[in-house]
């Protein structure tokens, strides 16, 4: 199952709907081109929506990392909404549980920042 | 291994063996009782191991092949995945996890493949290349 985005707006906050699965190759890509385009366009406040997202591996959580550094490095602010528990597990052996601010709820992820 | 059942293949350099091998193994966890985490865990493991031989070992080379083989029954899953890369001293591999590492883009593999398997073996092949052993037991019940 490939990966699927669509972005929107709230409330000043960009949001990142994702569908599938983050792996090496093609979908690793399609975070960073969605990443560095949202960058480009000047957003400032990402919310990454992975609850359509049942796996990811290593590659794709180290794209997720790099999406964090690079925004963060350009003063733009990315969080995580409604992680799937396997995923969630993966947060938790990596530690990048203690990296990344994840929430449940949209109305709050946008009030968050 | 009684009523073992063994595979063994040779894996092109790409990402299509990556996803093929995952989905192979998984196929055989399910048919030999694991538990869906199980299958899941397995799956996720054999993934990492493959694509560090396709990636970092054989550096998506056409010319060099992956060697899998896995052997299973109802106790145990035994995956060995050989490249034929310039190896490296597992050794070597900072710890992801720590400090300014958890921001790195990469190196969480081995990680990975330690959290879901029971045994984890990381050598260098007698000529060229990197052998890992995985050994997974099937705990009823267990995750």
């Amino acid at each position: 199952m490939s990966l699927s985005t669509e972005v929107r707006e709230y409330s000043g906050v960009t949001i990142v709907d994702m569908t599938g699965r983050i792996t090496l190759g093609e979908e690793s890509g399609q975070v960073r081109d969605t990443v560095r385009g949202l960058l480009e366009n000047g957003a400032t406040k990402i919310v990454l929506n992975l609850g359509g997202v049942t796996y990811i591996d290593s590659s794709g959580l180290g794209e997720l990392v790099s999406a964090y550094t690079t925004s963060r490095n350009q003063g733009c602010e990315i969080k995580l909404l409604n992680v799937q528990a396997k995923v969630q597990d993966l947060l938790q052996i990596t530690k990048l549980h203690t990296v990344f601010h994840c929430l449940t709820d949209e109305t709050e992820a946008v009030t968050s920042f | 291994m009684t009523d073992c059942r063994k595979l063994r293949l040779s894996l092109e350099s790409t990402l299509d063996s990556i996803d093929a091998a995952e989905l192979i193994v998984q196929r055989l966890a399910e048919l030999n009782g694991f538990n869906e985490d199980q299958v899941h865990q397995i799956g996720m493991g054999v993934r990492e191991t493959v694509a560090n031989a396709v990636k970092h070992g054989n550096a998506f080379n056409l010319a060099k092949r992956v060697s899998f083989n896995a052997a299973v029954d109802e106790a145990a899953f035994e995956v060995t995945v050989t490249d034929q890369g310039a190896g490296f001293e597992p050794e070597d591999i900072a710890d992801p996890c720590e400090g300014d590492n958890l921001l790195r883009a990469s190196g969480r593999g081995l990680l990975m493949m330690k959290a879901f398997f029971d045994e984890v073996e990381v050598g260098r092949c007698a000529g060229t290349g990197t052998r890992v052993r995985l050994v997974k037991y099937c705990a009823k019940g267990a995750s």
